[in-house]
């Protein structure tokens, strides 16, 4: 059976921001997007994704995410996870996902400490998770990035290395990480926001295949 | 009976501190020739109950203060 609108729970914490836009995003890519509470401790029946969203939880007090990582949804997500649900975290989102160690690495302050906000080419590196659709190695998208503290820090061989910037690599990340994947594949971090690029009238809609993905795979998988 | 634990938390000697370095940089403008490094930290007070302060001082260092990827803590208890 396939399940015609998939629910999409988005989590919202204090100081998100994007929240009601990957909502849209992931409505746009056919899915019925719920906002969901941090202090919840379940997350909906029938929940067939994750989305954790930009901003500011906790106004990045102690390090990014590091506050809304040990939130009591939090627990939820960890086991929605490790079930093999689909986990996608965009920029503060990505960082909350490393502070929960559902993604390998941290996120530090940009090498020249300033906020960036811009639009970047991202270079699709691992091609063979679900996230990037029909996408091949070395694909270019355009998606902007708008954060402070968006260099990654780790080891990549702990996950799979999904986006990596251009050459200008804008945040110093270590190998000019973007977006990293867990070994399975099945949860995502990524600093540039894939919801803010789903409409040429912006720019680029080079990020709804994220979207696509968070949706079409669930329905693969639900089939 | 409260003690007073303070844990200082340090960015790890092998990871950049660009915090640091922007502070070395206007220091150095000011005029002292003599500056090498500038590193950056935080100093965390915790006045804790209990038996063992110190003991729940380093779990919580575990659970949420430190994320020893790139920092590196010290815990002195008053």
């Amino acid at each position: 059976m396939t399940i015609e609108r998939p629910t999409v729970a988005v989590v919202k914490f204090p100081g998100s921001l994007d929240h009601d836009s990957a909502a849209r995003a992931a409505t746009q890519a056919g899915a019925d997007a719920t906002l969901v509470h941090h202090k919840d401790d379940t997350l909906p029946a029938g929940t067939a994704a994750v989305v954790l969203p930009g901003g500011f939880s906790y106004g990045d007090h102690l390090r990014c995410g590091a506050i809304a990582s040990r939130a009591p949804i939090m627990q939820a997500v960890i086991r929605f996870a490790a079930d093999g649900g689909r986990v996608l975290g965009i920029c503060n989102g990505f960082q909350i996902l490393c502070e929960a160690g559902l993604l390998p690495g941290v996120l530090r302050p940009n090498q020249r400490l300033g906020f960036i906000c811009r639009q970047v080419t991202l270079e699709v590196d691992d091609a063979t998770t679900d996230w990037t659709g029909t996408h091949t190695a070395g694909t270019n998208l355009s998606i902007p990035i708008k954060n402070h503290d968006g260099a990654w820090f780790g080891d990549p061989a702990d996950g799979r290395v999904v986006f990596r910037y251009d050459e200008s690599n804008p945040t110093g990340s270590r190998e000019r990480i973007a977006g990293i994947a867990n070994h399975e594949g099945n949860v995502l971090g990524m600093m540039p926001h894939p919801e803010c690029a789903c409409d040429p009238l912006v720019g680029s809609d080079d990020g709804r295949v994220l979207f696509d993905a968070l949706v079409g795979a669930v329905r693969v998988g639900a089939a | 009976m409260m003690t007073r634990v303070v844990v200082t938390v340090m960015p790890r000697t092998e990871t950049l501190d660009p915090q640091g370095q922007a502070v070395a940089g206007a220091l150095h403008q000011l005029g002292f020739d003599d500056l090498g490094d500038v590193r950056i930290g935080k100093r965390i007070v915790l006045d804790i109950d209990g038996d063992d302060p110190v003991g729940q001082a380093h779990a919580m260092c575990d659970r949420l203060l430190v994320n020893r990827l790139i920092e590196d803590y010290e815990v002195d208890a008053g």
